[in-house]
């Protein structure tokens, strides 16, 4: 757990940093307006969205203002208020074995980081003891199919893919057929990016799992939604998209090793109340972690760790 | 003008998807327009008019993911110009603070539209950075594409890419499928000594262009501007272009800012612009690093590249619409022989259904409903109630349909159009007999507004028309607003329920001569709820 909370805050770092170094900086050590303008400003800057820093401010607002307080204080004060949204989204993603296969869906923008979240997802599973299938329902991007098939190497998993620019519903199709008689637990399938608002390809991900009904009627039994931390608040709008689309049943943010700030996460969570389960945070096959609502949220505003583990 | 040539399908579907970039800033648009609305009804502005305004305007920006940085400077600005002199002494100071807005919108934009620029000693090196899963190798291959064909320049593709596994198999595979060459992949090589390999290779193969595509990285780290500026140093490159995700939130900034300071950018490229993103990104890296965004992705698709030309974005922003782009893309697929044949029809009143199907073709060779609607003055605010009224394409298609189940002598004279004659053609076609009436009606409509044209009681519109499609040089910025004076003042057959209060609506469209077909007969919104 400590070498996830060091990647955690070294990957949150700048975010922190900057949301962190903008409380340090603020003038006033009075919670009176102008300080909680400033520090709605603050959570803007940090992807929060308007709506979800003034639900924040108004919040301490209520329970704090015109009190003196320090900065650590504000950033404690922070953590709390963020943690109380994140908290009921925070829950871990439950592999029912008695589906077999349990089929996850992985969907998203382009270059969400879909693929490498497969793999580490593979990897996560097999090391559990899980018999793991990846289907390359991806059939659209060059080299799309070899990356996944390089994941399938390094975790052991079995891959089912066909031609590039072949019908993905029916690779799909062919791997829960396949995994059904090889008796896999867990069948991933990965799908093309694709951004939120083109229909046709919306429909393509509708027939993906109209198929997969064909099969199994109960599955997709998870459909993840990959985002990248960088994403502004466009997320709210590709959630909804997916979630009508696809029967969106949980979130993995990608990319909280970077300039990854993160912070839509909150107003995603503030808007709907979805699952979030694992953040990617480094380019290993191990760098996938559950979501910690309290651990996030203090590295967002900067505060170390509340439970350093030994 | 000079001697027209109908469009390869190529170039008409470059010209229809000349839609995507400029609709990208469309939901910001109508949030601003909404705002603004409300100013420009009133009379007289008071600076807390002005205060509350410019507060949503703040609001939709961010929501937009522009930088709090930049909204916060583009709101000052626009403020101190709106209580300033400028808008107290303005008969009309709403349509001020509007036009203000709008001037502010096309200063972060920036005016002139920047190309790559190949203008050194071959090889033109182009090095493309960026975050990871920005879209740098699609890109890449999208750039290629675009200078092997429109600039028949020699291109070599070279990943440097040594760490994302399969992403140099997926620029060969891009390669392949563009037909450009790609530096054979040897391994073990580190992305310098890739970058001097590829400049040798390209001087001894005779090369225009060498691109080379850098790894990405989550963040801008120092080791990535380590590894960049070392390959800046081997292959000094001459355009250093940042490939950026359109949907990127406030860290847009501090990540175009960190590529240019340690790089020194030359211009930036913006994908995914074909997402319902607000444009905020384009806005505050152009912004806060001046540096131009040359080329939009706007879509997954190798040709889907589209230069970004800020000028004609910045008019469509604010509900302006744009006329020049609508008069040009018909200038450009109007077949202008079938013009002339046509508006002599229509000087004679012999304007029959042959010619209306020929006029539906020649409209979905436009682009369609959407694309001519969309560019249209106002009509941002009213595609809800162009939806709703069942204005698509697919009636066009139908229209079409009604017309082809006609006979020969049917389309050159309506008249003989009975009840029996409909039915065959309403089971002919798939459509009722009501869609035949309302076709008729239209066509009755155009008839008679032709004729009275063609006897110069519209004064010259035609004739104007022609001259710009094709017959007589390009139209002229003076044409052009006569024109749009002239289109908003038309008669017009639209659907109930179009809101009149935007005015520049119009009920003809240029070189159609006539009422818009497809516009035709009232048809019942509430019938598809």
């Amino acid at each position: 757990m400590s070498g996830f909370w060091r990647r955690l805050t070294s990957g949150l770092s700048r975010t922190a940093s900057k949301l962190g170094d903008g409380i340090n900086s603020l003038s006033h050590r009075r919670l009176d307006d102008e300080t909680l303008e400033s520090l709605e400003d603050l959570l803007i800057e940090a992807d929060l969205g308007v709506d979800t820093a003034s639900k924040i401010v108004a919040s301490m607002r209520r329970t704090k203002h015109g009190a003196e307080i320090s900065g650590e204080a504000i950033k404690s004060l922070l953590a709390s208020e963020i943690e109380k949204l994140l908290a009921p989204v925070a829950k871990p993603l439950e592999i029912d074995s008695t589906k077999e296969p349990f089929v996850l869906l992985v969907a998203g923008v382009n270059g969400s980081g879909k693929t490498t979240t497969i793999g580490k997802l593979a990897a996560r599973y097999s090391a559990e003891g899980h018999k793991v299938m990846l289907a390359a329902a991806d059939t659209f991007r060059a080299a799309a199919i070899e990356q996944l098939g390089k994941w399938a190497e390094r975790t052991g998993a079995t891959l089912i893919a066909k031609e590039q620019g072949s019908d993905p519903a029916g690779v799909a199709f062919e791997a829960l057929e396949k995994a059904r008689a090889e008796k896999t637990g867990i069948l991933i399938v990965d799908t093309a990016g694709r951004l939120q608002n083109r229909t046709e390809l919306m429909a393509e991900l509708e027939k993906i799992i109209r198929v997969i009904k064909k099969i199994d009627a109960t599955a997709p039994h998870a459909v993840l939604l990959v985002l990248d931390a960088t994403v502004g608040q466009n997320a709210l709008s590709q959630v909804e998209a997916f979630v009508k689309t696809a029967g969106l049943t949980g979130l993995v943010m990608t990319k909280l090793d970077g300039t990854a700030r993160g912070g839509i996460l909150v107003a995603v969570a503030a808007k709907f109340s979805l699952p979030v389960h694992f953040i990617g945070v480094g380019e290993g096959v191990d760098d996938l972690s559950p979501f910690d609502a309290a651990e996030f949220s203090r590295a967002l505003v900067g505060l170390p760790n509340a439970h350093p583990s030994p | 003008m000079g001697k027209w040539t109908r469009p390869s399908r190529r170039v008409l579907r470059t010209l229809l998807r000349t839609r995507s970039s400029e609709k990208m800033f469309d939901t910001l648009t109508s949030r601003l327009g909404g705002i603004l609305d409300k100013l420009t009804k009133r009379g007289a502005l008071s600076e807390g008019d002005i205060s509350e305004a410019l507060r949503e305007v703040r609001k939709a920006l961010l929501e937009a993911d522009v930088a709090l940085e930049v909204a916060r400077a583009f709101i000052e600005r626009v403020r101190e110009r709106s209580v300033g002199v400028e808008v107290i002494r303005s008969v009309t100071p709403g349509q001020m603070v509007v036009k203000i807005v709008h001037d502010e919108l096309v200063q972060t934009l920036g005016s002139d539209a920047k190309p790559i620029d190949l203008n050194a000693a071959a090889p033109v090196p182009i090095l493309m950075v960026g975050l990871q899963g920005s879209g740098k190798t699609t890109t890449t291959a999208k750039i290629a594409r675009r200078l092997t064909e429109r600039s028949k320049k020699r291109v070599l593709l070279a990943s440097l890419d040594t760490r994302r596994p399969a992403a140099m198999e997926q620029l060969a595979v891009l390669g392949g499928q563009i037909d450009v060459q790609v530096l054979p992949i040897v391994a073990g090589q580190s992305a310098p000594q890739i970058a001097k390999r590829a400049m040798d290779a390209a001087r001894l193969g005779g090369h225009d262009v060498v691109m080379l595509d850098s790894a990405g990285r989550t963040t801008v780290d120092d080791e990535l501007m380590r590894e960049l500026a070392e390959i800046k140093t081997v292959s000094r490159p001459h355009e250093i272009l940042l490939v950026a995700d359109s949907l990127t939130g406030q860290d847009a900034v501090a990540t175009a800012r960190a590529f240019d300071q340690k790089l020194g950018l030359t211009g930036i490229v913006l994908t995914r612009v074909d997402g319902d993103g607000r444009g905020g990104a384009a806005l505050s890296m152009r912004a806060v690093t001046g540096k131009p965004i040359k080329l939009v992705g706007t879509g997954e698709k190798l040709d889907a590249l589209e230069d970004f030309d800020p000028a004609r974005i910045a008019g469509r922003i604010l509900g302006m619409g744009d006329i020049v782009s609508l008069v040009e893309k018909a200038a450009e697929n109007i077949d202008a022989e079938k013009m002339r044949a046509q508006a002599e029809k229509m000087r004679k009143g012999a304007f029959d259904l042959a010619d209306l199907r020929e006029q539906l073709t020649q409209m979905e060779n436009i682009g369609g409903m959407g694309a001519m609607l969309g560019m249209l003055p106002g009509v941002a605010k009213a595609q809800d109630q162009i939806t709703n009224a069942g204005l698509n394409d697919s009636m066009l298609k139908r229209q079409k349909a009604i017309i082809d189940s006609m006979t020969p002598k049917e389309r050159k004279n309506p008249d003989v159009l009975k009840a029996s004659r409909k039915r065959r053609i309403a089971s002919g076609s798939g459509t009722k007999v009501e869609e035949i009436n309302r076709l008729l009606k239209m066509h009755r409509q155009m008839s008679d507004m032709m004729k009275a044209a063609g006897s110069g009681k519209r004064g010259g519109m035609m004739a104007g028309l022609g001259n710009m499609l094709g017959m007589g040089g390009q139209p002229s910025p003076e044409m052009m607003r006569q024109m749009a004076a002239k289109m908003s003042n038309l008669p017009n057959a639209l659907p109930p329920g179009f809101p009149t209060a935007t005015g520049g609506l119009p009920g003809s469209l240029p070189g159609l001569g006539g009422t818009l077909p497809g516009l035709g007969g009232p048809k019942n919104p509430e019938k598809k709820k």
